[in-house]
C-alpha cells in the first residue's frame, strides 16, 4: 500500500492504494470516476485514455504510483461551468457516438491532438486515432467532429 | 407542427455519454459486494477426472467456491437453442446439454468449470489459480469442413450433426441445371469472426432476503428474453422474483443476446451466499467465450443461359455451430440463411441445404447479419464469377435478373413488398462514377498498381419476426414487440418499449416518432427500456426489428391513445367522438372549431372536472388514467435492399490492399432520423469491410485461439478507411404503418463481397479467402505475373 496524491479535474486527492493498482483503476474505483473505461487488456482499445499533466495517455498503461503528484483530466473533467468541451459539443452535434463505450477515450484522445495539431488534415486525425478502437460508427463521423472542434477550439 | 420523423435529430442520450455520467454495467457498485472469477478450461476438449477446491478454499478473503456438482444438485437448467430445426430426413435436431459450470466434460476452451467468488477481485483471482483440475485431454474437432469425420464430441450425437437441413427443392433444381447452357461454381470460406463489442460482458447479481428477489445487473440486449430463459429453462427464480437490468450496454452486435453462463451462476450463486457478486470479463475472456460469428464453408453452383438469365441455384454449406447451439445458434445458418440465399434475383428453381456441426470451438451465434452476410457472400461472389465467365458487365448481368415487379415472390420463402432494385442500382453506379472505372484502372496501371471494382446487390429481411410466418416454417416462437405508452396528469409522456438500445438511439428516434404521433415536444418525452421492472415483456434488440417491430409497437399504442383522447374530447366538449379529429397535439371539434390540447385531455383523464367542463367522470364505458399497451406483431419481414460498390488499389510488391472508394446505395424504406441512420450504415460498413479485408477468429488443431487478443484479431482502426460515400433510395415498406424497413445490418451484409469482389476482379479473377491480407493477396500477386507471362 502506498498513498497517491494526485490532482484529478482540478481537486486534490489523496488515496491509499496497492502498489500495483493502475491508474484506470485508481480512477474508477478509488475516486468513482467511471467515465473512464477498460475495454481490453493489452492496452490496445484506447476506452480509458486520459490526460496526465496535459498529454493524453491510456490510463491501464500507468500505475497510479507512477503519475503520483500529477495533474489528471478525465473525461468528467472536460466540462467548465456545466458547459460542455467544444469536442463533447462536436461528437453530439455530428453524431460521432453510438454505444459510448469507446467515447470518452476517444474525446479525450482527439482534444490532446488538436493540442499538438491545431489543424489536422484527415489522414492526420486518423492516424492519431490508430490507438482507439471504436466498433459502432466507422469513425467517419468521429473524423467529423474532430475537424469540427478544430474550427471552435 | 413540423414533423419531427425525418428530422436530422441530435441525440438525447449524448450528453451522459460524452460527460462520463454513462451507466454500464461495469460501473455499478453495490454494498458489501464480493467479486467472483471463473475458472475456465484451458483444453478444447477433455473430460474432468477431478476437481479439487481444497487449496482455493483455504485461500485469503474466498467467501465461496462452486462447480458444476452444485449447479446439477441445485437443477439449475442449462443453456438453450431457442429455435427448433428440423433435417431433410424429419428427425429433430439434436443439441447436448450446456450446463452453466461443466461437470463432467470441457468442450471448448474457456468453457467454465468453477467459480471462484471473493472479498476482493485480487483474492479472487488468486484463488482461482489453486483450483486444481485433473483433465483427460480428448482430441480435439476444430475444422467446419472435417468436423463430420472428427470423434464424437457430445455422446448420441453422430458426426457431430446437429441437423442437415433443406430448404427448397432439389429435384426442380436438377432439372433446371440440365437445361442451362453453362453452371458456375464456387467454393467459399465465410470467415469466423468475433464480435468484439468494446465493452467486455459483465453483470453484478444481487439477492433480497426480505423480498426473495434476485436483481441481476448485465450486459443484455434483451433483458426480458434473459429474464424468460433463466427462470423457464434455467431455473434460477420464478420470473416475479427475478429482475433483469441491462443498463447502458456498450455494444452488442449480437453477442449480447445470449443468456450466458456467468449471468445464470452469479444470479444463482448470489442467492446462495445472501451477498451483491460482481464479475467483469477480462477482454480476453471475451474473445473466448462471447458467441463468434459466420463460420461457413460452401460450395454454390449457379445455373444460367449464355445470354446471362439465372436459371437455378444450389446451395451447401456446412455452418460450424461451436461446441453448444446456443440461442439463435440454430436459426441463424437456415431461417436467417436459407430464404436469403437466392439474392435480389428471379431465379426460377433453388435449393439451400445446411449441415450444421459441433466443433470444440467457441459457440457460433447471431452476429450483426446473422446468416444474410452469409447468404449474400455466397451469391454475390457466384454473380460476380457469372458476368467474368460470361462476358457481360457485372452491373447488367445483376439488373437482367432483378425482379420486375412488386411484391416479388421469392423462389424459396419470402414475398418481398416493395423496392426498386434498378433505381438502387442506376443511383449507385453514378454515385461510384462507375463509367468513369476504366480510366482510373488505367492510372493505377501506370503507377504499378492493380485496381478492382466490385459490386453487390442485397436485399435482407428484417424485423424478425412475423410469428404467422415463422411458426408456418415450424421452427418455433414469432417475435412481437411491446410498447406502453404513459401520459403523466401534467401532460409528460413516458414510452415503455420492450426493445433494447446500446447504441442504436432509441431514446430519440422512438421520442421522435411518439412527438409526432401525439403532438407533444419532445423534450417531454422519455424512453424507457432495459429493465423488468419497468415496462411489459417484451424481445429486444437484434435483426434490425426494434423500429420496424417496437417503433410499430409505439405507433399503435399512441394511436389507442389518440382514439380515447378523442372520446374524452367528445365529452368534454359535448360533442360526438365522430366530431373530433386529432392533430399536432390538438383534439378539435370539426362542427365548433372548439379544441382541447392533448396535455388538458391527459389532465381530464386523471383528474376530471377539476379544470374543465366535465360535470361527470369520463366518457361511459372509459376508465380513468390515459396510458395504452399496443403488443404488435409484424405481418411480414421488412425488406431492405441496395447497391454497394467498391474499388480498391493492391499494391503488388507488397499485397497491400487499399480500399480507395466505397458508396453504398441503400433503400430502407421512410427513415426517421438520418444521422442515425448514416451512422448505422458508417458501423455496418467497417464491421463488413473489417471482414473482407482484416477480421478472422482462427483456431489451431488443438483449439487453442490464436487470435485472443487485439494484438492478433485486427480490428479496424481510423486509418483502414477512406471515407464513405452513402446514399439513398427510397420505397416505403407496405406491411406497416411508418413504411420503415430497419438499417441495423445492411453494411455488415453488404460490404464482405463488394469488397471481395474488387479485389478478386483487380487479381484478374483468382479466389483469395477472407480476410484478404497481404500475404495472400500477394501470393495471388506473384501468380498473376506468372499467368500474364505465360500468355504473352
Amino acid at each position: 500500500m502506498g498513498k497517491i496524491s494526485l490532482e484529478v479535474n482540478g481537486r486534490k486527492v489523496e488515496k491509499e492504494a496497492p502498489d500495483n493498482t493502475l491508474l484506470s483503476t485508481f480512477l474508477r474505483e478509488h475516486l468513482q470516476l467511471t467515465g473512464t473505461h477498460i475495454g481490453c487488456d493489452t492496452s490496445q482499445c484506447g476506452a480509458c485514455v486520459v490526460h496526465v499533466d496535459g498529454n493524453s495517455l491510456k490510463s491501464c498503461t500507468a500505475l497510479a504510483a507512477d503519475v503520483n503528484g500529477s495533474k489528471v483530466t478525465t473525461i468528467e473533467g472536460l466540462e467548465t461551468n456545466g458547459k460542455m468541451h467544444p469536442m463533447q459539443e462536436a461528437f453530439k452535434k455530428l453524431h460521432g457516438l453510438q454505444c459510448g463505450f469507446c467515447t470518452p477515450g476517444m474525446v479525450m484522445s482527439a482534444v490532446d491532438l488538436l493540442q499538438k495539431n491545431k489543424k489536422p488534415s484527415d489522414t492526420e486525425i486518423r492516424d492519431w486515432l490508430e490507438g482507439n478502437i471504436c466498433r459502432c460508427t466507422g469513425y467517419q463521423n468521429i473524423v467529423a467532429a474532430v475537424k469540427e472542434a478544430a474550427t471552435k477550439m | 407542427m413540423a414533423s419531427l420523423v425525418g428530422s436530422r435529430v441530435e441525440r438525447k442520450e449524448d450528453k451522459r455519454f460524452l460527460t462520463g455520467k454513462g451507466r454500464y454495467t461495469a460501473d455499478i457498485n453495490l454494498a458489501n459486494q464480493t467479486y467472483a472469477i471463473f475458472v475456465r478450461s484451458p483444453h478444447a476438449r477433455a473430460s474432468i477426472k477431478k476437481l479439487n477446491i481444497d487449496k482455493a478454499l483455504k485461500s485469503s478473503g474466498v467467501v465461496s467456491i462452486l462447480t458444476g456438482k452444485e449447479i446439477a444438485d441445485d437443477k439449475i437448467g442449462g443453456l438453450i437453442a431457442g429455435w427448433a430445426i428440423r433435417s431433410e430426413d424429419g428427425t429433430e435436431m439434436k443439441c447436448p446439454g450446456n450446463p452453466p459450470l461443466a461437470k463432467d466434460n470441457v468442450n471448448f476452451v474457456g468453457d467454465p468449470v468453477a467459480v471462484v467468488i471473493a472479498e476482493s477481485l485480487a483474492e479472487a483471482k488468486e484463488a482461482a489459480e489453486k483450483v486444481e483440475v485433473d483433465y483427460k485431454v480428448l482430441k480435439a474437432v476444430t475444422s467446419t469442413a472435417d468436423a463430420m469425420n472428427g470423434d464424437t464430441i457430445h455422446e448420441g450425437i453422430d458426426k457431430n450433426l446437429c441437423f442437415d437441413w433443406l430448404l427448397g427443392d432439389r429435384q426442380k433444381v436438377k432439372e433446371a441445371f440440365d437445361k442451362a447452357d453453362k453452371v458456375i461454381s464456387i467454393d467459399i470460406i465465410n470467415n469466423r469472426l468475433i464480435p468484439n463489442a468494446m465493452e467486455p460482458r459483465a453483470c453484478v447479481a444481487d439477492y433480497n432476503a426480505a423480498s426473495e428477489e434476485i436483481t441481476l445487473y448485465t450486459t443484455s440486449q434483451n433483458p426480458h428474453l434473459s429474464r424468460l430463459i433463466m427462470s423457464a429453462f434455467g431455473n434460477v427464480a420464478p420470473e416475479h422474483k427475478l429482475r433483469v437490468v441491462a443498463p447502458d450496454v456498450g455494444g452488442g452486435f449480437g453477442s449480447k443476446i445470449n443468456v450466458y453462463n456467468e449471468d445464470i451462476v452469479c444470479s444463482w450463486a448470489a442467492k446462495k451466499i445472501s451477498r451483491a457478486i460482481k464479475w467483469v470479463a477480462e477482454r480476453s475472456e471475451s474473445f473466448l467465450t462471447d458467441i463468434h460469428g459466420r463460420d461457413h464453408v460452401t460450395h454454390a453452383e449457379l445455373a444460367v443461359t449464355k445470354d446471362g438469365k439465372f436459371l437455378g441455384f444450389k446451395n451447401e454449406t456446412i455452418a460450424n455451430l461451436g461446441a453448444y447451439a446456443r440461442v439463435f445458434g440454430t436459426v441463424t445458418p437456415t431461417y436467417l440463411f436459407g430464404p436469403c440465399a437466392t439474392g435480389v434475383y428471379e431465379i426460377p428453381a433453388a435449393y439451400t441445404n445446411v449441415k450444421a456441426v459441433y466443433t470444440n470451438t467457441a459457440p457460433v451465434d447471431a452476429y450483426r447479419g446473422a446468416g444474410r452476410p452469409e447468404a449474400t457472400y455466397t451469391i454475390e461472389r457466384l454473380v460476380e464469377k457469372a458476368s467474368m465467365e460470361l462476358g457481360i458487365d457485372k452491373t447488367e448481368l445483376r439488373i437482367k435478373n432483378f425482379p420486375t415487379a412488386f411484391p416479388f415472390k421469392q423462389t424459396l420463402v419470402h414475398t418481398v413488398d416493395s423496392g426498386d432494385y434498378v433505381a438502387g442500382m442506376e443511383k449507385a453506379k453514378q454515385m461510384a462514377d462507375y463509367k468513369g472505372f476504366e480510366a482510373r484502372r488505367k492510372e493505377s496501371e501506370a503507377k504499378g498498381k492493380l485496381r478492382g471494382i466490385g459490386v453487390t446487390s442485397y436485399f435482407e429481411a428484417c424485423g424478425i419476426a412475423p410469428s404467422a410466418a415463422v411458426m408456418s416454417l415450424g421452427c418455433g416462437v414469432g417475435l412481437w414487440e411491446s410498447a406502453e405508452v404513459r401520459f403523466n396528469p401534467t401532460g409528460q409522456v413516458t414510452v415503455y418499449t420492450g426493445s433494447h438500445s446500446h447504441g442504436q438511439s432509441h431514446q430519440t428516434t422512438f421520442a421522435q416518432i411518439a412527438a409526432d404521433e401525439l403532438g407533444v415536444p419532445i423534450e417531454n418525452i422519455d424512453i424507457v427500456h432495459g429493465d423488468t421492472d419497468k415496462g411489459t415483456f417484451g424481445m429486444g434488440t437484434y435483426g434490425s426489428r426494434s423500429l420496424a417491430v417496437g417503433g410499430i409497437a409505439i405507433v399503435n399504442a399512441c394511436k389507442k391513445i389518440v382514439e380515447k383522447g378523442k372520446r374524452v374530447t367528445a365529452k368534454m366538449l359535448e360533442a360526438n367522438p365522430e366530431d373530433v379529429e386529432f392533430k399536432d397535439g390538438e383534439f378539435i371539434v370539426s362542427k365548433s372549431n372548439k379544441k382541447k390540447t392533448i396535455g388538458e385531455v391527459a389532465f381530464a383523464c386523471y383528474l376530471p372536472g377539476v379544470r374543465d367542463e366535465m360535470k361527470s367522470p369520463l366518457p361511459e364505458g372509459d376508465e380513468p388514467g390515459l396510458k395504452e399497451t399496443s403488443f404488435y406483431d409484424p405481418s411480414n419481414f421488412s425488406f431492405p435492399a441496395g447497391t454497394h460498390i467498391a474499388e480498391v488499389e493492391i499494391d503488388p510488391e507488397t499485397g497491400h490492399v487499399k480500399l480507395e472508394k466505397y458508396t453504398a446505395c441503400d433503400d430502407f424504406g421512410r427513415i426517421i432520423n438520418p444521422m442515425v441512420v448514416e451512422g448505422q450504415v458508417h458501423g455496418g460498413l467497417a464491421q463488413g469491410i473489417g471482414q473482407a479485408l482484416y477480421e478472422n477468429a482462427e483456431y489451431d488443431e488443438t483449439g487453442q485461439l490464436m487470435t485472443g487478443s487485439y494484438m492478433d484479431y485486427t480490428m479496424p482502426r481510423a486509418d483502414n478507411f477512406p471515407e464513405f460515400n452513402i446514399g439513398y433510395t427510397c420505397t416505403h415498406a407496405t406491411t406497416n404503418p411508418l413504411g420503415v424497413k430497419g438499417c441495423g445490418e445492411a453494411g455488415a451484409i453488404a460490404a464482405p463481397p463488394t469488397v471481395m469482389n474488387a479485389v478478386i476482379d483487380a487479381l484478374g479473377g483468382q479466389e483469395v479467402t477472407m480476410p484478404a491480407t497481404a500475404e495472400k493477396v500477394w501470393k495471388a500477386c506473384k501468380n498473376l505475373k506468372k499467368s500474364n507471362a505465360k500468355a504473352a
